[in-house]
């Protein structure tokens, strides 16, 4: 169980629309990313399916239900805050409680549920400590342990990891992916951070005003762009675009070339540039070279390359891995 | 952080501070305990004699310390309950998105800034007089017999006008906490299931436990030596029937001018005072520390 579906959704805040109305199906056990920079209504869209906030016209259904006007706990959902918003006067067990204590059941029945699911979060050398005194990470666990005792039909994440360290976050994330596996619960996650979308999810939903830009999987988004904001939004580092007389010998308004996608070369090539800074990774190399026009490129490549800065390159680009855009910035297929 | 030499030059500076203050306390306090061993009455001056224990036999053994005791707490703990529950009501009242919210703020604060005096007899004269009070005009309108508040009901009456004075203080102290509380621990609940009634009492009460005892504190502190009010509106009576320890002593030595008397329910008043601050401590310590 768990399918959710969006009906011409909108939502406006006094005269201003945040969301202009949209559909969106969420298939039974999907990991679905919403994914946008930051002010793009994802979050707004996440507590619209909450039910945090009212829809200002259409209709949300759970499981084929209309929940459009069902308050929020009875909707089945649960969700973990970026603050995690743990209860800070109650111990990590009466925090994972909570919502079994509201739904009145019976204790014994409480402690087993919490228990279960301390195990399963690794959670059980700190259940009678309470938030303050926890780690980021450990936090983050008990968020997650207060929403999977109620065995909701989804998990709704806003943001989930933004508070945690780089190490952290990736470790996190592995944990999320890992609970999806074995729960194969709906699972709704906010980020504005690509990474995070491309490794997590089953499907992508890239957002910017309210408006949805493209749906799919990770890969059909990497793969095929439907206009050039997903193209620049997808994959890391960014997609670099040229447009003018470069772009017209391939009959589009706008080209666009992925760094990975780039070769380079000393002695010739159709693009002449200096390189700006390199940085060297070890395992890549990126190169930020300016081009002849003006135009900022990146450039990834595997290992060492041996270029320093204000060194003269030649870039070309794999001819089968160049996306083109017309004037509107839409993808031309 | 700091050195030694830092913290010596630290300590050496503030002493001026602490030996003035040392002072100001110490000298009040133990000529208080001096006058409380003699016989010492401004009618018979130059008559001073040491008479021991006595002074505070007299006064624990009056019966109006007793009524004075008993009229103490039940002002204290009176004035705390309307003032904490009160305040609550308001801060939950005023958090809520309105207009005109920041005049309706400083209305509500208003009270705090008038004098103890000046409301205790505004209160008495405008609203609780028998006869030209708004509430003998309003018992008149409504077909009762007015009722005469400081007669009948004196104690209750002052508990009233203090209440009344010290209820912003609690409503802004409570108001502070309401906004401090993270919005998304308040969703969080709305998501667990948990309706108003049960978001109030698991959520929200527990954030403002800290603001509940820094309110019950702090009130505590002024409450005990309620004077004024008592003052211009009962003088203490009928009877005893609203004196508080605070008055005692003032009836003792200034009415009765009995300084050795008034001086022993000074000290017994300090002690009083002392135990209700230990137990508060002790019950604060406990909130305050997480």
């Amino acid at each position: 169980m768990g399918s959710i579906k969006l009906e011409n959704v909108s939502k406006s805040f006094g005269t201003v629309e945040v969301i202009p109305p949209l559909n969106l199906d969420i298939n039974e056990g999907e990991f679905v990313v919403f994914v946008g920079p930051s002010g793009c209504g994802k979050s707004t869209l996440l507590r619209l399916i909450a039910g945090l906030e009212d829809v200002t016209s259409g209709t949300i259904s759970i499981d084929g239900q209309d929940a459009t006007e069902i308050r929020p706990a009875r909707r089945g959902l649960a969700m973990v805050f970026q603050s995690y918003a743990l209860y800070p006067h109650m111990s990590v067990r009466k925090n994972i409680a909570f919502p079994l204590k509201m739904a009145k059941l019976d204790q014994a029945e409480i402690d087993r549920k919490v228990n279960k699911a301390a195990e399963v979060l690794n959670l059980a050398s700190y259940i009678d400590r309470r938030p303050g005194q926890l780690s980021g990470g450990q936090r983050q666990r008990v968020a997650i342990g207060r929403a999977i005792v109620r065995e909701p039909k989804a998990f709704l994440f806003d943001e989930p990891l933004s508070n945690l360290d780089a190490a952290l976050r990736v470790n996190m994330r592995l944990e999320i992916s890992e609970l999806h596996q074995n729960l194969k619960t709906t699972m709704v996650y906010v980020t504005h951070d690509q990474v995070e979308a491309m490794t997590m999810a089953d499907k992508i939903v890239v957002l910017r005003a309210g408006v949805i830009e493209q749906v799919g999987s990770p890969l059909e988004l990497y793969r095929q762009p439907a206009n050039k904001f997903v193209a620049s939004f997808i994959g890391s580092p960014k997609m670099n675009f040229i447009d003018g007389e470069a772009a017209s010998k391939y009959q589009a308004h706008t080209i666009g070339v992925r760094p990975e996608h780039l070769r380079f070369s000393r002695e010739s090539g159709p693009w002449k540039g200096v390189v700006g800074v390199a940085e060297h990774l070890g395992s890549d190399t990126f190169l930020y070279v300016t081009l002849e026009g003006g135009e900022q490129f990146t450039v990834r490549t595997v290992g060492n390359a041996e270029f320093h800065h204000g060194d003269v390159v030649y870039l070309s680009a794999e001819p089968e891995n160049i996306y083109r855009f017309d004037e509107n910035g839409l993808a031309i297929k | 952080m700091a050195t030694d030499h830092s913290r010596v030059a630290a300590r050496f500076m503030i002493s001026p501070a602490v030996l003035l203050l040392l002072g100001w306390m110490i000298i009040p306090l133990s000529m208080t305990i001096y006058f409380s061993f003699l016989n010492y009455n401004l009618l018979s001056p130059g008559m001073e004699e040491w008479i021991g224990f006595t002074n505070y036999e007299y006064f624990l053994t009056d019966p109006a310390f007793f009524a004075a005791l008993g009229n103490t707490l039940l002002l204290v703990g009176g004035v705390l309950l309307i003032t904490i529950v009160g305040g609550i009501g308001l801060a939950l009242l005023l958090d809520q998105p309105m207009w005109g919210q920041g005049i309706v703020r400083i209305l509500v604060i208003a009270p705090f800034f008038v004098m103890p005096t000046v409301s205790a007899l505004v209160w008495k004269n405008m609203f609780m007089n028998p006869v030209n009070g708004l509430f003998a005009h309003a018992a008149k309108a409504l077909g009762f017999a007015p009722f005469d508040f400081f007669a009948h009901a004196p104690l209750f009456s002052i508990i009233m006008i203090v209440a009344w004075q010290w209820l912003p203080f609690a409503t802004l102290i409570m108001l502070t906490a309401l906004q401090s509380l993270d919005q998304e621990q308040l969703e969080a609940a709305k998501m667990d299931g948990a309706r108003k009634f049960n978001r109030f009492f698991h959520i929200t009460l527990p954030h403002m436990s800290r603001a509940i005892t820094v309110v019950i504190l702090i009130q505590t502190i002024f409450l005990l030596s309620i004077f004024a009010e008592i003052l211009v509106t009962t003088n203490g009576g009928p009877g005893y029937a609203s004196t508080n320890i605070t008055y005692l002593v003032y009836a003792q030595s200034l009415l009765q001018f009995d300084v050795g008397g008034g001086s022993a329910g000074g000290i017994v008043a300090v002690i009083l005072a002392n135990i209700v601050a230990f137990f508060l401590m002790r019950m604060i310590g406990k909130n305050l520390e997480t």
